[in-house]
């Protein structure tokens, strides 16, 4: 069997879909914190160092814990799952709190729990510390999402045995405006464990544009 | 494991803005790391190494008439005209059009145009300069590429995976050449970012050094054009063999206390490239001069073997250039191949770190074949590329 | 004393994100690393700058910091002793 993506999340619109399943909704958000928090709580993650997370981090960080809750990761071997994200603003977000801090010379106080989030792939870090990752990771940048790009990154790793699974996918966020659809995709999707409410898709460009649409 | 050839190198940094210009430089045992004081950057004088932006200036003047450009030099940031020098140097002679379709840019840079945040900035260039996909398209258009760039943005390995990722695609003949691009400009986003971190040094870094105190940054920018089919002319053809990426899965910023992680990417690297680890001629180590990453890297290197290896770090010599760190070293490691030439480890006076390894103290002319790039940054990822001579 | 350290919890607790920690959660005389509030390396040095920023004062020398910050009335005693010199 060929690659095939067998678990997903969304984050999107107030929305929080795992495997087609709605799991969370909030019709009003006030802001990205209180979203996220709510949600944080509701799935009850017990993982205090989320709250020193910036956002793009905590927007990854629990997309990855969703999609991954259920699919028992410790049945990769060590090392051969990756973890391939990407987004259009890199870090923009937590950039401009940094530039915020050092703006003012008679007021500078540079942070350094802001500017270790000023690279895009910390999000990818915190991923891995949580679920013990040690395999090829990247973060990737482009205008919009490029499921071309993603498509051929991924397939790579896998084709070539550098990864048996991956974790790839999209998380994005600017102010307000936030989106996260992660998948996981395995190389040899027969290894799965068994899916009631889900089947898994083939992991092709298409299949990927079909993630990022609200279900 | 199908071969991708390197067919063209460039360095541009505080010692030159060709690659011939840097090795001269790297020969003479030059450093391009200063003291400097000018508070645009820092409120207080901090060890850098910066690009002398007249030369800067004159030098791509020259690029912009050569390709007949319309646009003023002052509608460039500072960092798309050292990429633009860089790659521009790079692409001279190679045997393809740039802008043919099996064609690829790579681009790898932590922060792009980030100065662009500061106010002095806000009514010069349009906001949207700070996109990386921004920046990417300035370089695409100004070389008229026919594919969208791929935009690596992982930190400091982010020079080494753009290598490793460009030959892999090459091996998988989705293109037939790949031009990978590294840059980064020292600006004050990210020197206050560094300060934050207590992790400059006052003076000029001193890698794997015993009284080594923190980083030095630089600027500058890398260039090296990969193809699967070999250099027209040439006495020796240099190939990338293999390569890895690992993640230490332990702490956002600080590395991982024992090196596996780093190790494994090495082991795997030298695996894919169909050698062993006595193989290895020369390591060109990431060698940042904090005391936790070097004392990790040590234990990497001893972990896969290769203690009596010579190594050094290029940080002494051009500061820590982020994002074209993986590409200023590689194309300097190519240079070592091709001159036979092991450079000194700039900065480096006393062992200084726990497990003994063979840092390089004087520039020495031995025959090197094969050789190990690595690579390590915040968010604990690290990458190692393997270069063979043939 | 008891005013400083209450008022010291508070901006810890604000600086350093510790979200679900309440003043009453901290004992001033618990280490503050290893055990306890679990703070790693970079919340040592958010310490420093939450010294600078609230209280003006500047650590030359980040090794300084282990005795400093060791618990809440550690930092409380330093920084009484500063504002008394100054």
């Amino acid at each position: 069997m060929d690659k095939q993506i067998t678990a997903y999340t969304y984050i999107g619109e107030g929305k929080v879909v795992v495997n087609k399943r709605l799991i969370f909704y909030q019709e009003k958000i006030t802001t990205f914190a209180e979203f996220i928090k709510s949600l944080y709580k509701q799935e009850q993650l017990a993982y205090p160092k989320f709250y020193k997370m910036d956002s793009l981090s905590k927007l990854g960080f629990i997309s990855a814990e969703l999609l991954l809750r259920n699919e028992n990761p410790g049945r990769f071997k060590p090392g051969s799952l990756a973890v391939v994200l990407a987004n259009s603003s890199s870090s923009l977000d937590t950039d401009l709190a940094h530039q915020e801090s050092i703006r003012n010379r008679s007021a500078y106080f540079p942070s350094p729990s802001v500017f270790v989030y000023t690279l895009a792939n910390i999000v990818i870090g915190e991923i891995c510390i949580r679920h013990g990752i040690k395999g090829e990771n990247a973060f990737l940048v482009s205008e919009k999402f490029n499921p071309g790009q993603l498509q051929e990154y991924v397939s790579d790793l896998l084709d070539n045995n550098q990864a048996e699974a991956c974790i790839c996918g999209w998380v994005e966020i600017l102010g307000s405006n936030f989106k996260a659809v992660a998948a996981l995709v395995e190389k040899d999707g027969s290894l799965a464990s068994l899916k009631t409410e889900y089947n898994p898709l083939p992991f092709t460009e298409a299949a990927l544009n079909e993630l990022m649409k609200v279900n | 494991m199908k071969p991708t050839y390197v067919i063209s190198e460039n360095i541009v940094s505080s010692l030159g803005f060709t690659a011939a210009e840097n090795t001269d430089g790297l020969i003479k045992g030059a450093t391009g790391i200063r003291i400097h004081h000018e508070t645009t950057l820092y409120p207080n004088p901090v060890a850098l190494s910066l690009i002398d932006t007249h030369h800067l200036d004159q030098r791509f003047e020259v690029i912009l008439n050569k390709f007949k450009k319309e646009h003023r030099a002052g509608s460039y940031t500072r960092l798309e005209k050292m990429l633009i020098l860089s790659i521009s140097d790079a692409l001279q002679g190679i045997p393809v059009r740039v802008d043919d379709s099996k064609l690829i840019l790579m681009l790898s840079t932590t922060k792009g145009n980030i100065d662009l945040l500061e106010d002095r900035y806000t009514a010069k260039f349009d906001h949207k300069r700070v996109y990386l996909w921004a920046l990417a398209a300035v370089i695409r258009e100004f070389f008229g590429l026919a594919n969208t760039p791929y935009i690596i943005s992982n930190a400091c390995i982010s020079g080494v995976m753009a290598l490793i990722k460009a030959s892999r695609l090459l091996r998988s003949a989705k293109y037939d050449y790949a031009i990978i691009a590294g840059g980064d400009i020292a600006s004050e986003f990210v020197i206050s970012g560094f300060q934050s971190f207590q992790a400059l040094s006052s003076e000029p870094c001193k890698p794997f050094d015993l009284n080594r105190k923190g980083l030095s940054l630089g600027e500058g920018c890398g260039t090296i054009v990969l193809s699967v089919n070999p250099p027209d002319v040439s006495s020796c053809s240099i190939l990338v063999a293999g390569g890895s990426v690992s993640n230490d899965a332990n702490h956002i910023s600080g590395p991982s206390r024992t090196g596996e992680e780093l190790s494994m990417a090495i082991d795997t690297a030298i695996r894919e490239s169909g050698i062993v680890n006595n193989d290895i001629d020369y390591i060109s180590a990431h060698g940042t001069a904090t005391p936790f990453n070097d004392e990790m890297e040590a234990k990497a290197i001893s972990l896969s073997g290769m203690n009596e290896v010579p190594v050094n770090s290029f940080k002494g010599y051009w500061g820590h250039t982020l994002g074209a760190s993986g590409i200023m070293e590689s194309a300097a490691l190519i240079g070592s191949m091709k001159m036979n030439c092991l450079f000194r480890s700039a900065g480096f006076e006393t062992p200084g770190v726990i497990e003994p390894i063979n840092v390089i103290k004087e520039t020495i002319y031995k025959p090197v074949s094969t050789c190990l790039k690595t690579a390590s940054g915040f968010g604990g990822c690290n990458a190692a590329l393997v270069f063979q001579k043939i | 004393m008891d005013e400083l350290i209450n008022k010291l919890k508070k901006e810890v607790i604000a600086q350093l994100n510790l979200e679900d920690i309440s003043v009453d959660d901290i004992n001033p005389d618990a280490p503050l690393f290893g055990e306890g509030l679990g703070l790693d390396s970079i919340d040592a040095l958010e310490l420093i700058v939450l010294l600078e920023k609230n209280y003006g004062i500047k650590i030359e020398d980040p090794k300084d910091g282990k005795k400093i910050f060791y618990s809440i009335r550690t930092m409380a005693e330093f920084i009484s002793e500063h504002q008394k010199k100054a």
